[in-house]
């Protein structure tokens, strides 16, 4: 059936000789539907409604996005550069091969809140598209915001889903400034650090984006002009949030009819999956903390078991109690790596998804604002038309010249709105899809490294427990 | 009725007795065999059914049951303390009140959020409150009736005539109950409370033995205390943690979610955190073990330093007394008197001194014993869940690389859930 395979020891040992046999194994369905309410008797079908797209998925199915175990240490961030190291080997379906990560983050001294965080872009590239093969740069976190913006300004409104920029925080960013070394501060940037990596992955994943000449420019040019909009509380960003409000009131006086099933179905999904992440990420956001107070809990419980094995008066059992405060501390140090990987993994992961589909809302909502557009465009040319009509049956020659010339415009422009409603309603088609299977390869990688991290904290705490129990034993 | 379930668990106490908490121990002595088979919670009282099996003819019966509450066993506990004789003793210490009070607050938190949540996660968070609800009976059973067991196995105090009311007598205690009350009016208690330290170590003390353990005895508890507090918010960590994962899991459970990403990896992510929901409630009953028994050294910590009170007060009435012979001497008046009021002291003293020498002893083999079983079982345990998790995390990991194959998915993890 699958192979079972058990060993104690990590994973690092499967190769993809011993998981291919069953990838594309035979539908065996008689066995496991028993399940009266099998959530996924749909779930299949519509998966093969995409049809080309699930032969790749199924390609795509002994992945080795296992990577060796790594320490606890370093498994906080998850690389999304890692997980697409396949890209490399799967190039015939896509000539699409970058991949970048941040490192190397100090802070560019100034007075007072003139300074500022640079983080240091590797790219490393098979692509025709660079004049080089690997390069960095270094940058500041509003000209990632400036670059978002300008994407955004750009193909919006035409239905490509932008990858939303990490948002702003003026209260973690001013601790860092004032040069505050503790530990909030230190999370804060890696945080952040973490959170900007995934944005740039994200934007050069998508194959109209990474061919944008901002796109190019912000990865390898060693200049950048400065993004002046992007400051906090500037005027233009307060001009952006009042456009944001008209925006939505303006959607909720269109009402569009909706011809497509595709769209409307697409968009209830949408507007589910948005609910259930955002209650999802709270849940998680909850465990993370919840996880790190346990953490604190057995760092003073330990502390407390260590001097009462001090008190105790019986040799062995002191020493036991020691040892057992020893292990306690010692867990307790695995559960912070935990919430780590919790929150990595886990939180930011459906962070940014919340932040996601709200982009893709966004793109269905151009696609409505382009239909209001094309059908205004039509209510006018009735307009002119009927007018035109009046004219004529009131001989009025000249006037009749001009709006005759005004209704060749409107029929040009009336096109034109058919033409863009259906462009964008294709371009919107691609980029759900798209969406859609980046989403599984993002939460299924993720979900692996996540779960490597929870294998590992319980492999190690069988070795620490191991290790108490003959102290415990050799009470007597 | 959110408020209690009023469940006679029987067949489910029985069960979960085989796991005992705390290990004291118990009777092996089969003259005298006593247990709690039964309990029934009936709103905010519990009622404890104690079954007695004896060949002692002290008895009238060889086999009994009587139906108990919990002031009874304070009022047999109360009684003992204060008969003079039992001075010398370690009494065990009083089974605590049932406290129903933290699972009963969460359950009426559910009650009033049931609207915000879904019917799943309400169903699955009720569940785990009647599950925490369960434990904290369990645990009340188990520490009344180890009370009794450390009685019934006691050489002096098994032989109490109040004992063997209180395991005898088929009629309801509380009339004896409030006599005792009115003639002690829990007076005793309140002065031990507030004199505690100060006598114990203010008395000069002569013997060595006894000056070991009053500092042995006056540390150990202090520190007892603290680490039985800081397990204890250890438990309440991994209980918040074990109830997030319940939200996570339901919230994946819900049918639209899991149609909407109907990928493989959330599924099985889905049934993965649902173990872990399994996991956590697991690491909170193992560390139940831990918290347990500190909590219970820490009473019975306390009986021994009452006992060491106790003689200390001896030791200064026998210091009055010769005190009183010294000026009953020097005025020639009373002396007799006051010649045989110095001997009683003294033979007080003397016979607290040495029955209370033989207590101590024993009480530190007993805590050493149950501390290695506690100790060893805890680990045992710990090592045991880690390895099934880690296995199961394995199959999962192995799973997801396999696969996209969904109704696999939902079977296997299935037979996976079974394997908890």
């Amino acid at each position: 059936m699958f192979v079972l395979l058990c060993f104690q020891s990590g994973p690092a040992s499967l190769t993809t000789e011993d998981l291919s046999t069953n990838a594309n194994g035979p539908k065996q369905a008689s066995l496991f539907d028993d399940d009266p309410d099998d959530l996924f008797a749909e779930a299949t079908e519509e998966v093969s409604l995409d049809s080309p797209d699930r032969d790749v998925l199924l390609s795509d199915g002994p992945s080795p996005a296992i990577t060796p175990m790594t320490p606890p240490t370093s498994v906080i961030t998850p690389r999304i550069g890692h997980a697409h190291d396949d890209m490399f080997t799967h190039s015939s379906f896509d000539e699409f091969c970058c991949v970048l990560w941040l490192n190397v983050v100090f802070l560019v001294p100034g007075d007072g809140m003139n300074a500022y965080m640079a983080y240091k872009v590797t790219t490393k590239t098979s692509m025709s598209l660079f004049k080089l093969r690997e390069f960095s740069v270094r940058r500041r976190f509003s000209d990632f915001l400036g670059l978002h913006s300008k994407l955004a300004s750009k193909y919006l409104h035409i239905g490509y889903i932008v990858p939303p920029a990490p948002e702003k925080s003026i209260v973690g960013m001013t601790k860092v400034k004032v040069g505050k070394e503790d530990q909030s501060s230190n999370e804060f940037v890696e945080k952040r650090r973490s959170a900007l990596e995934r944005y740039l992955m994200r934007t050069v994943k998508h194959p109209i984006l990474l061919k944008d000449p901002d796109v190019l420019q912000f990865l390898e040019s060693s200049e950048l002009p400065r993004a002046v909009s992007t400051q906090a509380l500037s005027s233009a960003g307060l001009l952006r949030m009042v456009n944001k409000a008209a925006d939505a009131v303006n959607k909720m006086t269109i009402k569009m009819n909706e011809s497509d099933a595709w769209f409307e179905e697409k968009q209830q999904h949408f507007e589910n999956l948005d609910v259930q992440l955002r209650k999802l990420h709270a849940s998680v956001e909850s465990l993370v903390l919840h996880r790190k107070e346990l953490s604190m809990n057995m760092a003073s419980f330990a502390k407390s078991a260590a001097m009462l094995g001090n008190s105790e008066d019986h040799t062995a059992l002191s020493r036991a109690l020691s040892q057992l405060a020893e292990v306690e501390e010692k867990i307790d140090q695995l559960q912070q790596d935990q919430a780590n990987a919790d929150f990595y993994f886990l939180s930011e992961l459906l962070g940014d998804y919340v932040r996601l589909i709200t982009a893709v809302k966004g793109v269905f909502d151009q696609r409505m604002k382009t239909w209001q557009k094309w059908q205004d465009s039509q209510m006018m040319l009735q307009k002119k038309r009927e007018a035109e009509a009046k004219l004529q049956f009131n001989n009025k020659p000249d006037k009749l010249q001009q709006a005759k010339d005004e209704i060749k415009e409107l029929e040009m422009k009336v096109q034109q709105g058919e033409r863009d409603f259906e462009q964008i309603s294709k371009t919107i088609r691609k980029e759900v899809g798209r969406f859609e299977k980046e989403r599984v390869k993002d939460f299924k990688s993720t979900v692996i490294q996540y779960l490597e991290t929870l294998l590992q904290t319980q492999q190690q705490m069988i070795k620490y427990w191991e290790a108490f129990l003959p102290e415990a034993k050799a009470i007597s | 009725n959110l408020l209690c379930p009023g469940a006679r668990c029987g067949a489910n106490l029985c069960r979960l007795m085989s796991i005992r908490s705390v290990s004291v121990d118990l009777n092996n002595d089969a003259s005298l065999l006593i247990d709690i088979p039964d309990a029934l919670c009936e709103r905010d009282k519990v009622k404890f059914t104690v079954h007695t099996k004896t060949t002692l003819s002290s008895f009238q019966k060889p086999e009994f049951s009587v139906p108990r509450q919990h002031e009874d066993f304070i009022w047999l506990h109360d009684t003992l303390v204060e008969t003079e004789d039992y001075a010398g003793l370690i009494i065990p210490p009083a089974p605590p009140k049932p406290d129903f009070e933290g699972p009963r607050e969460k359950m009426h938190k559910l009650g009033e959020g049931e609207a915000t949540m879904t019917k799943e996660e309400y169903t699955k968070m009720k569940q785990e409150l009647e599950a925490e609800y369960l434990a904290v009976f369990k645990k009340t059973v188990q520490v009344h009736e180890i009370f009794l067991q450390r009685l019934s196995s006691h050489p002096i105090l098994n032989k109490d005539r109040n004992f063997q009311i209180f395991l005898e007598y088929d009629q309801d205690l509380s009339v004896r109950r409030k006599n005792a009350k009115e003639m002690f009016g829990g007076f005793f208690k309140n002065m031990v409370k507030s004199a505690d330290e100060v006598l114990i170590s203010g008395v000069k003390e002569v013997d060595d033995f006894f000056e070991q353990e009053k500092t042995f005895l006056l540390d150990y508890y202090s520190k007892i205390k603290d680490s039985t507090a800081k397990a204890e918010k250890m438990t309440r960590s991994h209980k918040n943690i074990a109830d997030d994962y319940i939200r996570i899991s339901s919230l994946m459970y819900q049918q639209k979610i899991t149609r909407i990403l109907i990928y493989t990896h959330i599924v099985v992510t889905m049934s993965f955190v649902s173990l872990q929901k399994v996991e956590g409630r697991v690491a909170s009953d193992q560390e139940l073990k831990l918290t347990e028994l500190l909590r219970y050294y820490m009473r019975d910590i306390q009986a021994a330093k009452d006992l060491l009170y106790r003689r200390a007060r001896a030791l200064a009435d026998y210091e009055n007394s010769n005190k009183a012979l010294d000026k009953a001497r020097l005025k020639s008046k009373d002396i007799p008197q006051a010649e045989e009021h110095q001997q009683q002291c003294l033979q007080k003293f003397d016979k607290l001194s040495e029955s209370g020498k033989k207590e101590l002893t024993s009480f530190k083999g007993r805590r050493v014993v149950a501390f290695r079983k506690n100790l060893i079982e805890m680990a045992e345990l710990e090592i045991k869940h880690a390895k099934v998790r880690s296995s199961i995390q394995l199959y999962y990991i192995c799973f997801i690389m396999c696969t996209n194959e969904l109704q696999y998915a939902w079977g296997i993890c299935k037979i996976l859930c079974e394997q908890i």
